[in-house]
């Protein structure tokens, strides 16, 4: 299990290959979100991120069959198109695999402490986003 | 009793800064009453820390509800939702 923050890019493909040490896995689900159309500034809260992350990454593995995942979040200044996380997990069959990617980023999204700023504006939460999370209760 | 109280995103810019060390009496003793005790403050304290608006709060480095006491030496954060991934 990998969880990282930080300001620099990520390779998704060097990440998937280092989750797939182990001869029992048989699918991958991954999940990349972008920075859409505007140039974005993400602030969070160094050292309660990273227990969040690694809280919400350790839930997905006692509920799903997870043997491997990494969890990439970037901050600070960002362009469109840019990579702003990634959600990367190594499991033995599909279901596992697609589950807990899932529900990592739904839970990130309501539980990890980032914020992001677009121009001079905060963007705003959304209540999606909590019905997203609260799927899975 | 001491503890450490941060600020962050639109509620840092609002407040006009990122953290602050804080003496408490002793009837502030949870989130609910410290973010109370803030508001009480007035000016830009006063309409942060509003009853309408939307603030949640960590102890200590994790989310905590507003009933969640507040001990001596804990770090406690204010901000709005979150809006990652």
């Amino acid at each position: 299990m990998k969880v990282l923050v930080q300001t620099a890019d990520f390779d998704l493909g060097a990440e998937v290959r280092a989750i797939c040490g182990s001869p029992k896995i048989g699918a991958v689900a991954s999940f990349v979100g972008v920075v859409r159309e505007v140039a974005m500034t993400l602030e969070h809260y160094p050292g309660m991120t990273e227990k969040a992350l690694e809280k919400i990454t350790r839930e997905a593995m006692s509920r799903w069959q997870v043997l491997d995942c990494a969890v990439i979040h970037r901050y600070g200044e960002l362009q469109p198109g840019d990579q702003i996380v990634m959600v990367a997990v190594a499991s033995a069959h599909r279901r596992d695999a697609f589950a807990a990617c899932e529900f990592i980023m739904d839970y990130l999204k309501t539980q990890a402490p980032f914020w992001k700023k677009e121009g001079a504006g905060w963007v705003e939460a959304r209540s999606s986003d909590d019905e997203a999370a609260g799927r899975w209760a | 009793m001491k503890v450490k109280v941060l600020f962050f995103a639109s509620l840092r810019e609002q407040l006009g800064k990122s953290q602050e060390e804080m003496e408490l009496p002793a009837s502030v003793d949870t989130v609910e009453s410290l973010r109370t005790h803030l508001g009480a403050r007035g000016g830009p304290f006063g309409k942060a820390f509003d009853g309408k608006a939307l603030v949640r709060a960590a102890v200590n480095q994790e989310m905590a509800q507003p009933g969640v006491r507040i001990k001596a030496g804990d770090e406690v954060a204010f901000f709005p939702p979150v809006t990652g991934g």
